[in-house]
């Protein structure tokens, strides 16, 4: 009988915190039986084995923000065969897309005393905006259970089952007491992706967005409600502006605010 | 990689593996001295000191838990005590107990992940831990069996165990009842003989000899091995207010890295993280814990690095042994935050990140907005003790063929648990022999 062909799975990291492939790592359970599956070829956080690409599955973290690193996602591309984005820096440009905001240059001269030596881009941009992306899994950090769904999927060629409903739909599941209709607290959970399993209100905390926007999220209603609350303008503005603050639906809302705060 | 001519030789490995973050390592050799050593730091600056300024002062748990992954509640704890300690705020009882249990998850998830998945297989020879797994698969599944309790605990107290939602300033969201914590107890018993059985492990491998004369900076506190209070201590006679920091340390921006480096202003390069905890606060640590290490063979100072993966061992022990303390002992609080009202103030905060000392300071105004922030994390510390060790741990070993060198020396790095997702935030190595 012929081996069987492991595909090669290769990780690669932009501008992030580490978070999204460490729950690679944090599949204790799952660790050594995923890598029975598929053969780990590029992962420098966890090994110093390098395999030669092309690669049958990469897996993204982090986002643009130096013209070094807009190049290598190009060559990253060529050698993937599917390639999917983990994280809100790798789909949504990550809290460092604060920057797109303002001018970088102001944050460079904040941050360090010789600026010169800081080789950056104006912008945190998501991997899609560079190159094309064959799924994006949400989340800061993402889901490792999640995780493992996408990993599977590919394996067995299908389409990874990630619903992109509300995280209120989570709430409903676990039996959590509405947190905003009961308790008066603004929540952010009307608009945001599903995939955390709906954490914070089972905590008696709001949603605060960490899988950014849903499908067709009303932002324009949600921000109504909050102002019910008593939530101000710049409450509202910054509460959509964390790490998913540049993608579309959460960076409109912010700037409306934004303006309606001057 | 290397390139020979003559009798210099540069060395280079582009990715140095196996740490946190992005970076390279380049050591230029003549003949039997080291010209030059660099840690470059590539990893692109995230500028989290900058977009601080304006947010209001309830964030910076959140915000400041996504410089790193791997450390989120050190984050969270420097700059909660930083902004309490602004707002003239004292956090006690079983809430400061319930932060510390907190930080004991983490040291376990983050010493643990170090110690079986990033540095033992450097010890024996391969190039990770799922191929050291083929050969000693036991010892590779109690050690990810160990780092989950680590991770268990966060998640139940944190809610999840990267960028935990539960910690906010002045406490936590939720409290739990006695009766919530009883499984994760009994976990925990499993978790210290375990992490007793790492000790050993560990003391077993076999340590290159290499000791350096260090100042070891941590944090000591009248009676407990430091977590989230204390004063700055250091092995060259240092005792200060955390508040005194800046007098003290001073950054420098260097151009080969993104990541600024810290010295003592007085003398220069330092050393934190577990190994000047241990040295400074030995005596401090549970019997339990103190046992292991002198039966592991370590006395009061160990100034080997290569021998922080016992040390780290010891701490995992310790941070077991002290979460099941606090879980024993655990009464429900009658509140689960302390409520607090913005005003104008600069506050301090420093804790024991498992990769050591990690300094925050805030000014905010009376509205409760943040108008400066300053960061100093535990990687960027240490970073001219690691390219120092190089500089004299090279020259020993330049007779070694040039793939084995290159590895030692990444060894030698890893002895830090460098995170350079923090320190600006992966390394390259590069060994020019010329």
């Amino acid at each position: 009988m012929p081996e069987l062909y492991n595909p090669k799975l290769a990780v690669w990291k932009f501008a992030s915190c580490d978070g999204c492939q460490l729950s690679l790592l944090d599949c204790e359970d799952e660790l050594l039986a995923v890598a029975g599956e598929i053969e780990i070829a590029h992962f420098p956080e966890a090994t110093r084995k390098v395999v030669e690409g092309p690669y049958d599955l990469s897996l993204v973290e982090g986002s643009i923000t130096t013209p070094v690193d807009a190049k290598r996602i190009q060559e990253i591309r060529r050698v993937s065969k599917t390639l999917i984005t983990i994280g809100a820096c790798a789909t949504a440009g990550g809290i460092q897309a604060l920057r797109n905001f303002r001018d970088v240059k102001d944050f460079v001269s904040i941050v360090y005393a010789n600026p010169a030596y800081i080789d950056t881009l104006n912008q945190s941009t998501p991997i899609a905006d560079h190159v094309t992306v064959d799924f994006e899994l949400r989340g800061c950090p993402i889901n490792k259970m999640q995780l493992l769904e996408v990993i599977s999927a590919f394996l067995a060629d299908r389409k990874p089952n990630t619903p992109a409903h509300s995280t209120c739909i989570e709430c409903k599941r676990r039996g959590t007491v509405c947190v905003m209709v009961a308790g008066g607290t603004p929540c952010l959970g009307p608009v945001t992706h599903a995939g955390c399993g709906a954490i914070c209100p089972s905590y008696q905390r709001g949603c605060y967005g960490c899988f950014g926007p849903m499908e067709t999220p009303n932002t324009a209603s949600m921000s109504k409600e909050w102002k019910k609350l008593g939530a101000s303008s710049g409450e509202i503005e910054r509460v959509f502006r964390t790490f998913n603050a540049w993608a579309e639906p959460f960076r409109n809302e912010s700037e409306i605010h934004g303006e309606e705060k001057k | 990689m290397a390139k020979k001519k003559s009798d210099s030789k540069i060395i280079k490995v582009d990715t140095l593996a196996r740490v946190e973050g992005e970076g390279a390592l380049y050591i230029k050799v003549q003949g039997n001295s080291v010209q030059d050593v660099r840690l470059k730091i590539f990893e692109p600056p995230r500028f989290f000191e900058a977009f601080l300024r304006g947010r209001d002062f309830k964030e910076v748990p959140d915000i400041t838990a996504r410089i790193c992954g791997i450390c989120p509640v050190a984050y969270q704890m420097s700059s909660v005590h930083a902004m309490e300690d602004a707002l003239g705020v004292k956090v006690d009882g079983p809430l400061r107990d319930l932060r510390r249990l907190l930080y004991c998850g983490e040291w376990i998830e983050s010493h643990v992940l170090h110690i079986f998945m990033l540095h033992a297989p450097d010890f024996l020879g391969y190039e990770d831990a799922i191929q050291m797994a083929k050969d000693h698969r036991e010892v590779v599944e109690r050690g990810l069996k160990l780092k989950k309790v680590g991770n268990d605990l966060m998640t139940l107290i944190g809610g999840r165990e990267i960028h935990p939602i539960n910690v906010r300033v002045g406490g936590f969201y939720k409290v739990f009842k006695k009766q919530q914590l009883k499984d994760i107890t009994e976990q925990f018993k499993w978790a210290r003989d375990a992490a007793l059985e790492a000790v050993r492990w560990t003391a077993t491998l076999s340590f290159p000899e290499f000791e350096r004369d260090y100042e070891f900076v941590a944090l000591r506190h009248p009676s407990e091995y430091p977590f989230n209070e204390g004063r700055l201590v250091s092995s060259a006679g240092l005792d200060i207010d955390i508040r005194e920091f800046d007098q003290h340390f001073e950054e420098e921006h260097v151009e080969h890295s993104n990541a600024l480096h810290s010295v003592l202003k007085e003398r220069g390069a330092y050393f934190v993280g577990p190994m000047a905890r241990f040295n400074l606060n030995f005596d401090q640590l549970s019997p339990i814990a103190r046992e292991a290490a002198e039966q592991a063979g370590l006395s009061r100072e160990c100034r080997n690095p290569f021998k922080s993966i016992i040390i780290r061992s010891v701490e995992v022990l310790y941070a077991c042994d002290e979460a099941l303390r606090i879980l024993e002992n655990y009464e429900m609080p009658d509140r689960p935050f302390v409520e607090i009202e913005p005003k104008t103030g600069t506050g301090y905060g420093c804790t024991e990140a498992p990769r050591g000392i990690l300094y925050h300071r805030y000014s905010i105004d009376d509205s409760g907005k943040i108008l400066d922030a300053q960061i100093v994390p535990p990687t960027s510390q240490n970073q001219k003790t690691i390219e120092n060790d190089l500089k004299e741990f090279v020259p020993k070993y330049l007779d070694l063929p040039d793939a084995e060198l290159t590895w030692q020396c990444e060894q030698a790095i890893r002895n830090y648990d460098p995170c350079i997702s923090c320190a600006t935030h992966f390394l390259k190595l590069e060994v020019d022999r010329e």
